[in-house]
């Protein structure tokens, strides 16, 4: 219990981004009418693609000798870029089909 | 960090907030997802050129191999897949995104120092990460059809134990610390958790599921954003967590179940052992030929059209097209009315709708068409089953009861297009089809709908 709260009154500014960052997510969706559900589920899906940066950052940090560390950094980059591209790119495709029709 | 950075972190964030808020609209959406695809793009070459750290070349290398693999993946899979198949491709992507966090959990837990903070981080990005990847799996195989329900006895027991066996062998590591061994058995049990979470889940029940997971692994990207310090994976992360949450909660409302009722409940389980005794389910039913319906959809002044799975199944989005345009041409009143969670995920069924041209104004949600039912001459169903069963309005002990409905029922005629009489996903009977009002049309929705074009045509 210490440990959080040092971490807390360590980390006050992060925590209250972090707070302010749940409202936000929640005000977003709150009122999105059931069509784009799924659309938005995948464009929400595309942008936890984020992750890749700590991934990216595995490697960028990583020393050259350290196999381990690469090998599954690599993998890890892999992964997050496939969810990243694959992510936006079906959810764009998903969102093509409800242009207008001229 | 360079003041660069922060700030090409910060723009991204934002580019974060402003798509999804932009994709909660029919007319922004599009855009809103190409604006976050921008901001991403923007972290992601940021962190490799802008960073201080100093890295040497063959790294970068790998980093730029491991890139473009990735991408040409992930870009493959995205723009072959058919659109019938964008849920179970959504929790494939999202089960990557998992494992990611998973691994960059591991990597770091051989770094991080004896902080309790540091090592909690990257304890909870390893469990939440590796029951994100092997659930979004488990999602991936059970939409597809390829994994059937399993229920092992007592599973809800079982799996609750082992949640708390996980928290507590979590705590453990953090507190008394860990060893390379306890970190990889954690590893192991937290991927088979994931495994046992979502394998007795009902498939009805996937999307919530899925949407969940999502949400998972914002989380995870959120904790290692923690780790780092690191803003636009904090904020992203978080983001995607309460968004997600919060898209969980109004779909299992859609459909009228609570979550606890999706994740501990045995939807269907029990249900096909009671749909035999449902005693209204009994009687004859009516078979039409395409020929007979073409003259009832002929004559009729309106005409609803309810869309299902089996239509999408069938590939028959078009043709029902071809029917609604046809039929309108003769002066009739078609429209569609879609069920919140018609399709296998909300939505799902106007984005197929939409693929195959048919006007998003033809195109009515559920609370809107129902009044209409009374005065429509003509229902049609597509391959849609469950969400047109009378029992969830009048049977009590059926397991859909209390789930909103399209009330079909109320109309004068019904035409109900299906492949057999197989009980729909929730594994139980439709007294709908045992109605006098109701005629089933057997066959492939696609062959079927083509049939009654022809005839139509003939007219």
């Amino acid at each position: 219990m210490n440990e959080l709260i040092e971490f807390i009154s360590k980390n006050l500014e992060l925590t209250y981004i972090l707070i302010l960052a749940v409202f936000i997510g929640v005000e977003l969706i709150k009122n999105v009418p059931s069509v784009l559900h799924t659309p938005l589920m995948s464009g929400a899906n595309a942008l936890s693609g984020v992750v890749i940066v700590g991934a990216l950052l595995v490697m960028l940090n990583a020393d050259p000798e350290n196999y381990l560390a690469l090998g599954l950094g690599f993998i890890a980059v892999v992964l997050g870029i496939i969810n990243v591209v694959g992510g936006f790119v079906v959810t764009d495709r998903m969102l093509q089909m409800f242009k207008k029709k001229k | 960090m360079s003041i660069t950075l922060s700030i090409i972190y910060l723009i991204a964030t934002v580019t974060f907030v402003i798509g999804l808020k932009m994709l909660g609209h029919p007319e922004t959406a599009k855009k809103g997802n190409f604006i976050s695809a921008v901001g991403m793009i923007l972290a992601i070459i940021g962190t490799i050129f802008l960073n201080d750290i100093q890295v040497p070349t063959i790294i970068y290398a790998l980093i730029g191999i491991a890139l473009f693999i990735g991408t040409i993946i992930g870009w493959l899979i995205a723009v072959k897949v058919e659109m019938t198949k964008m849920p179970e491709l959504v929790s494939l992507f999202n089960g990557f995104g998992g494992a990611s966090a998973t691994l960059i959990g591991l990597v770091e837990y051989g770094n991080s120092a004896e902080d309790m903070v540091q090592t909690s981080t990257v304890i909870a990005a390893i469990i939440i990460g590796s029951i994100t990847f092997t659930g979004s799996l488990i999602a991936f195989g059970k939409l597809n059809g390829s994994i059937k329900d399993v229920r092992l006895p007592k599973y809800n027991l079982i799996n609750n134990i082992m949640f708390l066996g996980l928290i507590a062998f979590a705590t453990y590591i953090v507190v008394i610390g860990g060893s390379a061994i306890l970190i990889y058995s954690l590893l192991f049990a937290s991927l088979i958790y994931g495994i046992l979470f979502v394998i007795p889940i009902g498939g009805a029940d996937m999307p919530v599921v899925i949407s969940l997971l999502n949400s998972l692994t914002g989380i995870a990207a959120a904790i290692t954003g923690i780790l780092y310090g690191n803003m636009v994976m904090l904020v992203g992360g978080i983001l995607v967590g309460s968004a997600g949450l919060i898209l969980t909660f109004v779909m299992c409302d859609a459909m009228n179940r609570s979550l606890k009722n999706v994740i501990f409940g045995a939807f269907g389980g029990d249900a096909i052992a009671e749909a035999g005794t449902g005693g209204k389910t009994g009687g004859n039913i009516k078979k039409t030929t395409a020929s007979d319906s073409a003259i009832l959809l002929n004559y009729a002044s309106k005409v609803v059209i309810v869309p299902g799975y089996g239509l999408a199944v069938a590939q028959a989005q078009h043709v029902i097209h071809e029917l609604e345009t046809l039929l309108t041409k003769k002066g009739v009143d078609v429209s569609y009315a879609i069920h919140p969670v018609a399709g296998r995920m909300p939505g799902h069924m106007n984005v197929l709708l939409a693929e195959s041209n048919v006007d998003y104004d033809k195109l009515i949600e559920m609370d809107d068409i129902n009044p209409q039912f009374s005065n429509t001459d003509v229902v049609l169903v597509v391959g849609a089953n469950d969400v047109v069963n009378p029992a969830a309005h009048n049977d009590p002990t059926s397991p859909i009861y209390g789930m909103p409905i399209l009330d079909v029922e109320n109309a004068k005629q019904v035409i109900v297009n299906k492949r057999s009489m197989n009980a729909g996903y929730a594994g139980i009977q439709n007294e709908l089809f045992f109605n006098t009002k109701t005629s089933m049309l057997f066959g492939d929705a696609k062959s079927a709908l083509t049939e009654l074009v022809g005839e139509l045509k003939n007219m």
